[in-house]
């Protein structure tokens, strides 16, 4: 649906996304207007910059609005409507296409002076056809998210880190054609509360909690710890390397 | 590596502070005033420079932690040097910048360049002397403050007893003795015990400028909490809570993100705070929770760009906001009373509390001469472009100022653009 080189279309009043519910065209674009932003906002989750700790507080911002606009679809019935058919390939696109709509206006602000507006205008006027599968594919978008969140705390957590955003992002859309929301919750929840607990040992804190944890740590025995250390991509090889060193100590 | 990401006057005005995001701190010094030159103060040269923080790799993570300086306080001058903070992500420095202009000269033993002399070749003693020398500055790092924060530290704020001050990360607090490096105490910790239940993290804190025990934080909610470390070891209780009620009317799902406050700072007198958010300023009275007393709009004409500016990720943009100096609070025996805030397109605003005048002006050089008056700029929100007029399409999102600072004691003000630290002061006549 949103071939590059396209030309974009001005909404009247582009920047109002409430809209109006004025007409019966404007609803659907109310809607269509919520889900880009919803997927805006998870690829925003998951293009976090790799080489050094996203910042917490705009993560936290994000979940939160994507935590409303997930709210508002429940409560809509929006949500209910949606037909789990396995649409993996226009969801991708999906994605794919805020994320080019997000590069663009990231590389324009780098470094040119290019007015912000008019690059949130998504050509859906056209293409009213396509908003039925638009609309039935946001299930699988939106299943991530709250799994996502504590994918992004757990930002501590080695796996978005060291450019492997990308690898993060495959696993979300491996997940969505799954269409298992058991093995996503797996997936996330191997990232788990255990790198915290390394850190904040390791890094001197001194909390009761805490040192419940690296106890159990150093014995190597609570079984989401090395759940996590062996789910651990080869890339962390590192932290395996000190644990083990831990453990033998 | 140049972009300038904090800046602080010290107590007495003299010493400007600023620090970039490649870790270096330059320190401006104020020239003395030329009793001749009675209608210009003096300007602000380069006094010293210096490397504050390096790039870390923090191994355990596979993460950079960069040396960026996100903050910088004075400590109010005790002897002959100047102490400051200052602090990356993750540690805190404290630093001691000392001028040297003397050294002693006619040593026994050793030669001029340092060379030791043959001791049977001494015939004569004499008494070495201090001869005066080219002027010297040093900066050297007398304290490190580290491995407290397992979040990235947004605040330092140094308490009124002088001994003691606090650093806030994303959800926790810590006080510092200055003397004391290897200890700290935690006194606030939101961090919940399981991370996916996070939504709100602190953005800010300060220390009351007149009470040694009383503090604030900000949070990404638009709450400022007031906490009293005499109730308890652990501040998790607030003693106040500040929070204006939504205004439903205008309610989006940015309202949030908006609502988001960047700074806090107490006025000198302590009786009111100002808070930053992402379109306006707020000035709270401590006595009254439940809503501020005054709310100036920063940039309101950007309510309806939001959904833009946050797909640029403008809408995360960390504004600071200042009051102006303390000696100039309280003249001709009423408040005098002035906030500044920085905005898009290097505009900064400034809002007289009294006279309820507010005015935008513009840092750059291409269009203000130097030692002339700036003039005031007007942004035209919707309809027909007044001449003069900037219409809100044509503001440049890149030429953001996010750090200003008013000298404590005259009407001189330090703006930092991206790149470019401005000086302006009001005119004298």
């Amino acid at each position: 649906m949103f071939v590059r080189g396209l030309k974009r279309k001005c909404f009247d009043g582009e920047e109002d996304i409430e809209g109006t519910l004025a007409g019966i065209k404007a609803i659907p674009s109310y809607n269509l207007q919520r889900q880009s932003l919803l997927d805006m906002s998870l690829v925003k989750l998951q293009l976090c910059h790799m080489l050094v700790e996203p910042n917490l507080c705009r993560s936290v911002l994000i979940a939160n609005t994507v935590r409303q606009i997930q709210e508002e679809m429940t409560q809509d019935g929006t949500w209910q409507m949606i037909n789990t058919q396995s649409t993996g390939q226009a969801s991708l696109d999906r994605l794919v296409s805020t994320d080019i709509l997000c590069r663009s206006s990231r590389d324009s602000a780098e470094g040119k002076h290019v007015p912000a507006y008019g690059t949130f205008n998504k050509d859906f006027e056209s293409d009213q056809a396509q908003d039925r599968t638009e609309t039935m594919s946001t299930a699988s978008s939106v299943q991530a998210p709250r799994n996502l969140q504590s994918n992004v705390w757990e930002m501590e957590n080695p796996q978005e880190n060291k450019g492997n955003f990308q690898k993060s992002l495959d696993q979300i859309f491996e997940t969505l054609e799954n269409k298992s929301p058991n093995s996503v919750e797996d997936l996330f929840s191997e990232v788990d509360n255990s790198y915290y607990d390394l850190d904040t040992m390791l890094t001197g804190m001194m909390s009761n909690t805490k040192m419940g944890h690296c106890d159990s740590l150093e014995t190597f025995s609570p079984p989401t710890n090395t759940a996590s250390n062996s789910n651990c991509k080869s890339d962390l090889s590192d932290l395996d390397h000190i644990v083990e060193i831990l453990v033998e100590s | 590596a140049d972009i300038i990401s904090t800046v602080e006057f010290n107590h007495s005005g003299e010493l400007l502070a600023t620090g970039d995001k490649g870790g270096r701190v330059v320190i401006f010094q104020q020239e003395q005033e030329n009793k001749t030159q009675s209608h210009t103060r003096g300007e602000y040269n380069v006094y010293s420079t210096f490397q504050s923080h390096e790039p870390e790799f923090d191994y355990l993570k596979s993460l950079e932690i960069e040396e960026k300086i996100n903050k910088i306080r004075w400590l109010p001058q005790k002897n002959a040097a100047q102490f400051l903070l200052s602090t990356n992500d993750k540690t805190i420095k404290l630093w001691k910048i000392s001028e040297r202009d003397k050294r002693p000269e006619g040593y026994n033993l050793k030669e001029e360049d340092g060379r030791y002399r043959d001791p049977t070749t001494v015939t004569t003693l004499r008494v070495p002397v201090f001869r005066p020398m080219d002027l010297m500055v040093e900066a050297s790092p007398r304290r490190i403050f580290a491995n407290a924060h397992t979040y990235h530290i947004n605040s330092i704020s140094i308490n009124s007893d002088y001994e003691t001050y606090l650093s806030a990360d994303d959800l926790r607090i810590n006080l510092w003795h200055l003397e004391i490096t290897d200890r700290s105490f935690n006194i606030v910790d939101i961090k919940p015990a399981n991370m996916e239940e996070l939504t709100e993290v602190i953005t800010a804190a300060e220390f009351h400028p007149n009470s040694c025990s009383t503090f604030v934080y900000s949070s990404s909610k638009g709450t400022i909490r007031l906490c009293d470390m005499r109730a308890s070891a652990l501040c998790d209780r607030h003693s106040k809570l500040f929070e204006e009620p939504e205004d439903p009317s205008n309610r989006s799902f940015f309202s949030e993100i908006i609502s988001s406050i960047s700074d806090v700072k107490f006025s000198h007198s302590g009786r009111y705070m100002m808070t930053r958010d992402y379109l306006s300023v707020k000035i709270w009275d401590l006595n009254m929770e439940n809503r501020p007393v005054e709310t100036y709009q920063v940039h309101e004409y950007l309510r309806s760009k939001l959904c833009s500016l946050y797909e640029n990720d403008c809408i995360f943009d960390k504004f600071e906001c200042c009051w102006n100096g303390s000696d100039r609070q309280v003249e001709f025996s009423a408040l005098y009373i002035v906030v500044m805030t920085g905005s898009y397109n290097n505009f900064f605003r400034m809002f007289d509390r009294n006279s309820k005048r507010d005015v935008t002006l513009e840092a750059s050089r291409e269009n203000n001469k130097p030692r002339t008056v700036l003039k005031p700029r007007k942004v035209c929100a919707s309809g027909k472009r007044k001449k003069d007029e900037i219409s809100v399409d044509s503001l440049d999102f890149n030429k953001k100022i996010l750090h200003t600072a008013w000298h404590p004691k005259e009407n001189i003000i330090a703006v930092a653009t991206t790149n470019n630290l401005y000086i302006f002061q009001d005119k004298l006549n």
